[in-house]
């Protein structure tokens, strides 16, 4: 197969993940992220109407009738589905939803709640405080792992690769205001799985190949298996990206949010294995000297 | 790498025959324990309710401390010192003494084998925390003391939760411990959670209290609204029966009234402290009081002896039949807070079912067609073993009664599609091994050997991920995880035990032939 000379842009790819890393962290930081419910606490009802008498704008003005705080009524698959959310959450009165149902259908006519999730301030913010442990967690996990297989320029290498991936998805989220809910930490989680598994094929033959030539510097070598495992890179993310494709289109509105995450995740974690894990070895200066020693001690 | 003993095929044989068994009695119907176990679905698939409960101790807290007030009381009595200013305030008891009894007092409260420290010699350390400056003194709940009173009013908690639910008959409820203030009740197949919420939002504390003849508060009595709102009176604090005396209550119809109204039956206890009350009482307004508000205040006619009585109050029969649930199932010790509520209604459920396998068939399709154009003879290998991996899989979460949700689906379809990548890696080496060696049994050997680092290696990051998530994640998200963590293990397992046993038969048959991949 014909080599592909991927290291000669190590430098323009790096500064383009520099620009969308900086990007990403200001859209974080000014901006931040659409929370949902879970995470932000609220009430959010899932709701089908009956097909000719309900729009957007009359649902809407019916839910701003009832003081209930900031609305958000959204499309949700069909055009007789419809997701509300609001702020107030009031599961302690058992009466509350009903009656919500039963003002609604006096505006819209018959409504169906097909789902309804009512978080309470506490348990939101113990559910972003776990989820944000958990990636923490799992980054901390990951930096060990390699750490105890690889040497330490390996590590630093793959966990930048991670951050990269999380940073620049989450990016995305906060760019378009996507929600971010539970099983987005799901799929920020298994993206951190997905890109360090890439991530750790191509180290793995790169030092294989280190301990095979001495005399190639770390910039053609890393080259090298970068070429030797393309195939192979571009089968799995083409396979992992037909399921995720298959989860997006057929999988219904609750798992979109998820495989959206999951698809940009699985493109950032194949580019960043190759355009960040790889560079950072070289910027390193790693070379046989560096594995045969720590393999010495 | 490609030698198998024949007991090793035969156990491999055997164990995914069974493995899958399990897979395909999901989709039969037959009436055995053993033989037939389906899939459990979760309250996402199946719709259903999920609520999570606090419990508020505050009001439990101040209850205990009142008590323990009383045993002060009488304790320094006995020890001829004098307490002055006794008070409750912020879950704390406050009190004074004189200066010169400080010490005394110190020593008394600090003193292990003390009768009011009961609590020591069962636990071996304070119920309480004791601060003292100057004269004044300050109790408060240690620690340790809380987490005896948090779990104990857990305890109930859960099992008047428990009868509650059991009385309303939904089927399968789930109801748990979370923490050492929260319960967890899952119902599945309720899409409204109404009457349950309401419930279990009353502590159903039921007392029958002589309304005060002298309609002036003073101490002993306290001034209680009525439930219609409308009304108020002083009543007594002395509490004639409660909840507790109670051993049936029900529905009934009046037939004098014509109304609804809630008969109940007492134990000997109470039938004897209500006979004695009601006779003297005869004249008197009899205030039937839950949670703290008024029901009703019949007028005592005549003793009421026999145990027997009825609760008038306004009723429906649908409120009537709860407070009897209520009154049957016993009172609350505390306040429960629904803090998290998840209802999910069976089409829904339905609708994601569907939506799920129809994305599973349909990534599985492409995969392997994919596979197939990118391999041939060993796509088909590779497919086979993720058809036994999905097996296995589904086998798996069946044999071990895992709950399915949705984004547990979501990680079969992922595990469909990053499971291949172990095939993948294997046959490119052994493509690779190929252009230096000639024979091609040692060159898929070693392809084997070679990849089996990495494929571990990456198997186990994304098994890292599935295990923290386990931990961390809740309900659906758990359900990933576990599709996910299992997915590489039959992963593993079927792309080295199957597929690897297909290859080994194919490769030596066909040792000779040119460009074998």
């Amino acid at each position: 197969m014909k080599t592909i000379y991927f290291n000669k842009f190590y430098k323009s790819f790096n500064i383009l993940s520099g620009i969308l890393i900086i990007v990403s962290l200001v859209f974080l930081i000014f901006k931040g992220l659409n929370f949902g419910v879970d995470f932000k606490g609220g009430t959010l009802i899932e709701l089908r109407t009956d097909k000719s008498s309900a729009n957007i704008t009359k649902i809407r003005d019916s839910f701003n009738q009832m003081n209930l705080g900031d609305v958000s009524v959204k499309n949700f698959g069909n055009e007789t589905d419809f997701v509300v959310k609001f702020e107030k959450q009031n599961s302690n009165d058992p009466k509350f939803i009903d009656e919500l149902k039963t003002k609604l259908s006096n505006s819209i006519g018959s409504v169906d709640f097909r789902r309804v999730e009512n978080v309470g301030p506490k348990v939101s913010a113990e559910l972003l405080r776990s989820g944000v442990i958990a990636i923490a967690l799992s980054l901390a996990a990951m930096l060990l792992y390699i750490w105890i297989r690889f040497e330490w320029q390996f590590s630093l290498g793959a966990i930048l690769a991670l951050f990269h991936d999380v940073i620049i998805t989450l990016g995305v989220f906060s760019v378009f205001s996507l929600e971010i809910n539970l099983s987005i930490v799901a799929a920020v989680l298994t993206i951190v799985g997905y890109s360090m598994n890439d991530t750790v094929v191509i180290f793995d033959r790169v030092r294989e190949n280190l301990r095979k030539y001495a005399d190639i510097k770390i910039f053609e070598l890393t080259n090298i298996s970068i070429n030797e495992t393309l195939s192979r890179t571009i089968i799995t993310s083409v396979t992992t990206l037909l399921a995720l494709l298959s989860i997006f289109i057929f999988g219904g509105e609750i798992l979109k949010g998820f495989s959206l995450a999951m698809i940009l995740g699985v493109i950032f974690g194949t580019y960043s294995s190759i355009y960040i894990a790889n560079p950072v070895l070289v910027s390193l200066k790693v070379s046989q000297r560096t594995i045969v020693k720590e393999e010495k001690e | 790498m490609l030698y198998f003993s024949k007991l090793r095929v035969f156990s491999v044989l055997i164990f995914t025959l069974i493995i899958s068994y399990f897979t395909i009695s999901n989709f039969t119907k037959i009436d055995d324990d053993y033989f037939s176990k389906n899939i459990k679905l979760g309250l996402d698939l199946q719709g259903g309710s999920y609520l999570l409960l606090e419990i508020d101790n505050n009001p439990v807290i101040v209850q205990r401390l009142q008590s323990k007030v009383l045993e002060l009381k009488k304790f320094f009595k006995d020890k001829n010192i004098k307490i002055r200013n006794f008070s409750i305030k912020d879950q704390s008891i406050f009190f004074d003494v004189n200066v010169m009894k400080k010490e005394e007092v110190l020593s008394l409260l600090d003193d292990d084998k003390s009768e009011i420290n009961t609590y020591f010699q069962q636990f071996k350390s304070h119920e309480f925390d004791i601060e003292n400056e100057d004269n004044s003194f300050k109790l408060t709940y240690s620690d340790y003391g809380l987490v005896l009173l948090k779990n104990s009013s857990l305890d109930q908690a859960i099992e008047t939760v428990r009868r509650r639910v059991d009385e309303v008959g939904t089927n399968e409820p789930n109801i748990l411990k979370r923490g050492n203030d929260r319960i967890l009740v899952e119902l599945p197949g309720l899409d409204d959670p109404g009457r349950i919420k309401s419930l279990l939002g009353k502590t159903a504390n039921l007392t029958f209290q002589f309304v005060a003849t002298n309609q002036e508060q003073s101490f002993g009595t306290e001034l209680l609204q009525y439930e219609s709102g409308d009304r108020e009176a002083i009543v007594s604090k002395r509490i004639i029966i409660s909840g507790d005396n109670l051993v049936d209550a029900k529905p009934t119809m009046n037939n004098q009234t014509n109304e609804t109204v809630v008969s109940f039956s007492l134990d000997r206890v109470g039938a004897r402290k209500f006979g004695k009350a009601t006779s003297s009482g005869v004249g008197k307004s009899l205030a039937i009081i839950l949670d703290g508000k008024i029901i009703s205040s019949p007028t005592v006619q005549e003793p009421i002896v026999g145990g027997n009585g009825q609760i008038s109050g306004d009723f429906t029969f649908q409120s009537a039949t709860d407070l009897a649930l209520l009154l049957r199932s016993g009172a609350l010790p505390a306040p429960l807070n629904i803090i998290e509520e998840r209802t999910v209604g069976p089409d829904l459920g339905k609708d994601s079912i569907n939506a799920g396998i129809m994305s599973l068939i349909i990534g599985f399709i492409l995969v392997v067609a994919f596979m197939f154009y990118k391999y041939r003879f060993f796509g088909l290998i590779a497919n086979l073993a993720l058809i036994s991996n999905l097996f296995l899989l589904v086998g798996i979460l069946t044999l071990f009664e895992a709950t399915l949700t949705l984004p547990g689906i979501a990680g079969i379809i992922l595990t469909v599609g990053m499971a291949v990548d172990a095939n993948v890696l294997i046959f490119e080496r052994i493509k690779e091994e190929l252009k230096n060696e000639n024979n091609s049994i040692i060159a898929f050997d070693s392809g084997y050997t070679k990849s089996r680092t990495t494929i571990l290696d990456a198997n186990i990051t994304t098994l890292i991920a599935a295990v923290i998530l386990f931990f961390m994640g809740s309900g659906p998200i758990k359900g990933f995880s576990i599709t996910l963590g299992i997915g590489i293990l039959t992963t593993l397992f079927s792309v080295y035990f199957i597929a690897r046993l297909i290859t080994a038969y194919y490769v030596i048959k066909n040792k000779h032939k040119e460009k074998l991949i």
